[in-house]
């Protein structure tokens, strides 16, 4: 059955905690048992408790797909990018580096790609992703639009997105700030050099050795607390 | 949409092999002296078969990141360097991926006990089957000596054996074997499919049980034609001839269109996992955003090729490099970062 056209799934990652419900609630789909799809980043681990949550966006000409050279993974009609067919999956991870918002996963010992599929077996029989069933603070939502305008009068969202020269549209939807112009096209390339705002805090240390600052140099590196 | 020279190329290829075939039957069946006519419908569906199956592995490998992993796989595979430890590596892993299928036990073991017994059951049907129906293979009673047979392999003398002996049992009960571990498979895989919300959500009936169906239909139907001439005396042996060749010949037909297409694409494993060897030995592309390692160089270069070949511009603007140099960590922080800078810019009047 296809997931109704009317029900969509609005990603707002400013409204993220980084509670890690979603990663959680997501590895209990049964389409991907057992396995989380979705990625839960921090985008400046030293400098920032911001996070991000990335499912994926369901491009309607997706990249991974026209990349795969077995032709394994298909965009169902109600616009859902499913995860690779396993009987055609190589694991040649193309799919992996070419997908522009970095989501599909390549699991080796088994031969397989797989990725968000937007919780094929409850979206489409009307129910919520997993994610969006757990997410404290809506930072992913999934409902009618009407719903959506109804819980975010500031936000309007907006499927197109920027890489470089090629503009991506997606189904999934992230949230923009409301204004009189048409929803705003997201630049992600534009935020190559962009770093979180640092929020200094000023904490007084007891005793024993300073704890170590993170390189500067690598967003991702874990942090001594 | 595929150009109309590919289509051409394909169908020249799909000409070819079935011309080619059609030969080898002839050759092999000794100018059709040992071609059994009972089988020529079988015969015409395998010929048909092996058309459609060419036409649409050519049309597949049209496809750019098709054709050029195919390259790159061959390329890897004969580097004279390392051609006779690649040799060896495929053979290690055509034993462990594909005779074994060791992938699929690891996505599960039912699973994989499903895939491994109608993957062997239909190899050795197909083994049995098609050197019948082409004439290749031939038996006839030795001059003098009544109770044996001799087996004739293209025309050339392969063996006798004793038409009571265990041999001739396991040899002319060999479908029976095959049609065991089918309906054994099928069985476990229809189980599957029945109770596994995930697998109901997303299967299709062409795509997922059409197949299941139909190599139950085979296995059943001829296992019916041995308990016909077995322990009923032949009854309705006639209507149960066709009907097996009709559930056969379907299937035949089928072949190229459907799921156990992926018998003939599935190979492609072996000649990407030596590309992928290569990938990972050599040199890394590092990201241009945090500076990790996150892939292949020579894949990334490869993708940034075959994006261009399909359309997409992912080249950044003013031309200072390629999106494809970011890792996939950098562009799920970029995606947040983006949308973060977006609210920090809009009109603070027009804010909630």
């Amino acid at each position: 059955m296809p997931v109704p056209a009317q029900l969509q799934f609005f990603v707002d990652p400013s409204r993220c905690i980084g509670c890690q419900s979603c990663v959680q609630a997501c590895s209990e789909c049964d389409t991907h048992k057992g396995e989380s799809m979705i990625h839960l980043e921090y985008v400046d681990r030293g400098a920032s408790v911001q996070t991000v949550p990335v499912v994926c966006m369901h491009c309607e000409q997706p990249t991974c797909a026209e990349v795969c050279p077995a032709d394994a993974i298909k965009r169902t009609g109600d616009g859902v990018v499913q995860s690779a067919r396993k009987p055609r999956c190589i694991a040649c991870g193309n799919c992996v580096v070419a997908c522009p918002f970095g989501v599909p996963e390549l699991y080796a010992d088994r031969q397989l790609m797989m990725k968000c599929d937007m919780c094929y077996d409850r979206t489409s029989i009307g129910k919520k992703p997993m994610c969006a069933t757990v997410c404290p603070s809506q930072a992913l939502f999934f409902g009618t639009r009407e719903e959506l305008e109804e819980l975010r009068p500031q936000s309007t969202p907006t499927n197109r997105f920027r890489f470089g020269e090629q503009i991506i549209t997606t189904r999934v939807k992230v949230l923009a700030p409301k204004t009189k112009a048409p929803p705003p096209l997201l630049d992600v390339t534009a935020a190559m050099d962009d770093r979180p705002e640092v929020r200094h805090a000023r904490l007084r240390v007891l005793g024993g050795a300073p704890a170590a600052l993170p390189p500067a140099d690598d967003p991702f590196a874990e942090v001594e607390v | 949409m595929a150009q109309p020279s590919g289509r051409a190329r394909a169908t020249a290829w799909g000409v070819a092999a079935t011309a080619t075939l059609a030969v080898l039957i002839v050759a092999g069946s000794r100018k059709l002296a040992h071609f059994d006519a009972a089988l020529v419908g079988y015969t015409f569906a395998t010929l048909f078969a092996v058309f459609g199956i060419t036409y649409r592995y050519v049309m597949w490998l049209q496809r750019p990141p098709t054709r050029l992993y195919w390259r790159r796989g061959w390329q890897v595979f004969f580097a004279a360097r390392g051609l006779p430890r690649n040799v060896l590596t495929a053979a290690r892993r055509a034993v462990v991926e594909f005779a074994a299928n060791r992938f699929i036990f690891v996505r599960g073991k039912l699973r994989g006990t499903a895939h491994w017994l109608i993957m062997w059951g239909c190899v050795l049907g197909a083994a049995i089957t098609f050197p019948l129906v082409w004439g290749w293979v031939h038996f006839e009673t030795v001059p003098g000596k009544i109770d044996h047979y001799r087996t004739l392999v293209f025309g050339i003398p392969a063996g006798e054996f004793a038409v009571h002996s265990v041999l001739a049992f396991l040899i002319f009960h060999g479908l029976v074997w095959a049609s065991f571990l089918v309906i054994a498979g099928v069985m476990l895989a229809f189980r599957r499919r029945m109770i596994d919300q995930g697998a109901a959500a997303v299967q299709q009936f062409g795509e997922d049980i059409l197949p299941l169906v139909l190599l139950l239909g085979i296995s059943v139907t001829g296992l019916m034609l041995t308990v016909s001439y077995t322990w009923m005396k032949g009854y309705a042996y006639s209507f149960l001839a066709i009907l097996h060749a009709v559930t056969v010949i379907v299937t035949l037909l089928w072949l190229p269109f459907g799921k156990l297409f992926h018998v003939f694409q599935r190979p492609a494993q072996l000649g990407v996992s030596f590309y992928k060897d290569e990938s990972t030995s050599g040199e890394q592309a590092r990201c241009r955003r945090c500076d990790a390692p996150y892939a292949g160089a020579t894949m990334v270069r490869d993708l940034m090729t075959v994006e261009r070949e399909l359309g997409f511009r992912y080249e950044l603007a003013g031309g200072e490099g390629h999106y494809q140099e970011v890792c996939p960590r950098c562009r799920r922080a970029m995606f947040g970062l983006a949308q973060s800078a977006l609210w920090a810019s809009a009109p603070k009047g027009e804010e909630g």
